[in-house]
């Protein structure tokens, strides 16, 4: 092996990466070009990239009310996709209320919340066995303040993939 | 020395301030403090504890300030000088052979007429249930109650960004740690025989309901299904426990054996139901369903099947507890955007307020049911209060750094 090889083996190298971190926005999640084996059409960092749709990970809700709004309903289908894709994946959908009441009544909103999505997901075509749908109920707040803005933030499902860490 | 003159000289100051609304400092013990707040014209019986003849000799601690200390947590009582109390209880502690103590008391009436007494042999360690006995045995002779000190409450406590599982005696004293987590830990519910405390924590990323042995410190998971896991409630005799599962999709009631097993389902609905409580009789479950829009409380025969609703006031009811002569029920109730405990008679259906409307949650009754627990951040800042069922007065438990939640009373030590 001699130094032109190893330029011309480094330059594919480089133009192999520089396209696999082009971000598609045609709904289907992060494309490349490259990538290893196992993620097909995927990027390995296609759910953590910030450019990509999959690193979008949470749905907020209405005060009192589990359904979910159209704005988030790409970002639902976009992890069915995703989920579909790859069998070996699993994703834990965790529900969060705001505040105020009960802490297991409030474990319950948070359950519907996660249910939610995961119900949406499953009419999607994604096989109950990928995913897990848990509350933390008012327990993990995001937003400690008492404002609607803070309540707000609060009312939301989390998406986090196996071998992720809890808080998104 | 001092330090004593000072605490009895804040005693009677307290003592001058308590006809008003205003939160007074009584006494400390380790790491938890109480307060009692009384209302303007409640009717607290005037008892006057004089402190035992050498008790702060060999003793792990003396025994005066903690019969005090839990005879204020039953709201039933304002200590008052002996002129002019009703009541007045003395004692001795005499240092015997072998290192052990011989402590007596006597509390008499104004006639000097003895209501009740006591003789103790004891080593040095056991001078703090000594002083439950004699609080046990005031407080029956002056209410006819049978005494709650012998008992102890759970709760956790939040300390930066940790959360510890606690017991601790009722005046606050002896508190111990359970658990210790990062993760929250929620529903404390004690078996009734006071051995065992079941409980929530989000330990494994999920609620998982998790049973522990008090006395030897193990525990196992009662209940990982898929979905969450919450809620647990103990039958009177032990047997089982309900608990809320979702493996339906929803929030649903199931009855799990105590040593684990399969769940077996009691409410059905597409609603959320939850916070299951039993009643003393072991035959029915009150719990909480949003099946009519809001959360109210309702009742099931413990082998599932027709449901009946038990509140109709209001748009938000939860967290029930059933009195231990299974004739009321103590519940939170929403109102205005805060909230208040409640207690309700079965019969009647009648309800009336043991608290103001404030951040209030948990309630649970002391071992006699005269008295409730609850947990409040009034004051942005949590803390337990004792409220008595007759109305009146509030005891308010709190910590001196951290915030303290999710109270539950257990049954009196056995």
């Amino acid at each position: 092996m001699n130094w032109k090889t190893v330029a011309f083996a480094c330059s594919v190298v480089l133009l192999a990466t520089a396209c696999k971190s082009t971000s598609g926005t045609d709904g289907q999640g992060t494309t490349g070009t490259g990538g290893s084996g196992g993620y097909g059409q995927y990027a390995p960092d296609a759910l953590t990239n910030p450019n990509s749709p999959l690193s979008k990970r949470n749905v907020y809700f209405d005060f009192d009310s589990s359904a979910i709004r159209n704005e988030f309903r790409p970002l639902i289908q976009d992890h069915s996709n995703f989920l579909k894709a790859m069998p070996n994946r699993s994703v834990q959908i965790q529900g969060n209320t705001d505040s105020r009441g009960s802490r297991e009544y409030n474990l319950g909103l948070g359950q519907r919340r996660a249910e939610s999505v995961r119900q949406s997901m499953q009419l999607l075509g994604v096989n109950d066995s990928q995913m897990e749908a848990i509350s933390f109920g008012k327990e993990r707040p995001r937003a400690t303040g008492n404002t609607e803005a803070d309540h707000a933030q609060n009312r939301r499902s989390d998406l986090v993939y196996d071998g992720e860490s809890g808080r998104q | 020395m001092h330090r004593k003159l000072t605490q009895y000289w804040a005693a009677f100051c307290s003592v001058l301030l308590l006809a008003f609304w205003l939160p007074v400092a009584a006494a400390q013990t380790s790491g938890l403090t109480i307060d009692v707040e009384l209302d303007a014209d409640s009717d607290q019986y005037p008892l006057s504890i004089q402190p035992f003849t050498a008790e702060n000799g060999g003793l792990s601690s003396p025994i005066t300030p903690t019969v005090k200390s839990d005879l204020t947590v039953s709201g039933a009582f304002r200590f008052v000088d002996a002129s002019t109390a009703k009541a007045v209880a003395t004692g001795s502690v005499e240092s015997l052979s072998g290192g052990q103590y011989r402590v007596r008391f006597a509390l008499k009436d104004q006639s000097q007429r003895m209501l009740t007494s006591g003789e103790f042999v004891i080593r040095p360690q056991q001078s703090r249930d000594t002083a439950h006995t004699i609080a046990d045995m005031i407080y029956r002779a002056l209410t006819g109650f049978p005494g709650i000190f012998n008992s102890k409450i759970a709760y956790v406590r939040r300390a930066g960004r940790e959360y510890l599982l606690q017991i601790a005696d009722v005046d606050g004293g002896r508190p111990q740690t359970l658990l210790r987590s990062r993760e929250p830990i929620i529903s404390p519910a004690w078996s009734p025989d006071g051995k065992k405390l079941a409980y929530v924590s989000f330990e494994t990323e999920k609620p998982v309901v998790w049973v522990q042995d008090l006395s030897t410190g193990q525990r196992r998971m009662l209940a990982n299904f898929k979905g969450s896991n919450s809620a647990p409630a103990w039958s009177p005799d032990g047997s089982q426990l309900a608990v809320t599962l979702t493996t339906s999709g929803n929030s649903q009631i199931y009855l799990l054996p105590a040593n684990g097993g399969s769940p077996k389902r009691i409410t059905s609905s597409q609603a959320i139901d939850t916070e299951p409580t039993w009643s003393p009789d072991g035959n029915s479950i009150i719990f909480v369903s949003d099946r009519t829009g809001g959360p109210q409380i309702y009742r099931v025969s413990a082998g599932g099947g027709n449901v009946q609703r038990l509140t109709y006031q209001g748009g938000y009811n939860v967290s029930p507890k059933v009195s231990p002569d299974g004739k009321s029920f103590t519940y939170i109730r929403r109102e205005g955007g805060r909230f208040r405990v409640m207690l309700q008679d079965f019969t009647s259906g009648y309800a009336r307020p043991l608290s103001e409307s404030s951040y209030n949650e948990r309630p649970s009754f002391a071992p006699n049911g005269q008295v409730v627990l609850y947990a409040s951040d009034r004051g942005g800042k949590s803390v337990l209060y004792a409220a008595t069922t007759s109305g009146g007065a509030r005891a308010r438990i709190g910590v001196v750094d951290g915030e303290i939640q999710d109270p539950a009373w257990g049954p009196v030590n056995q």
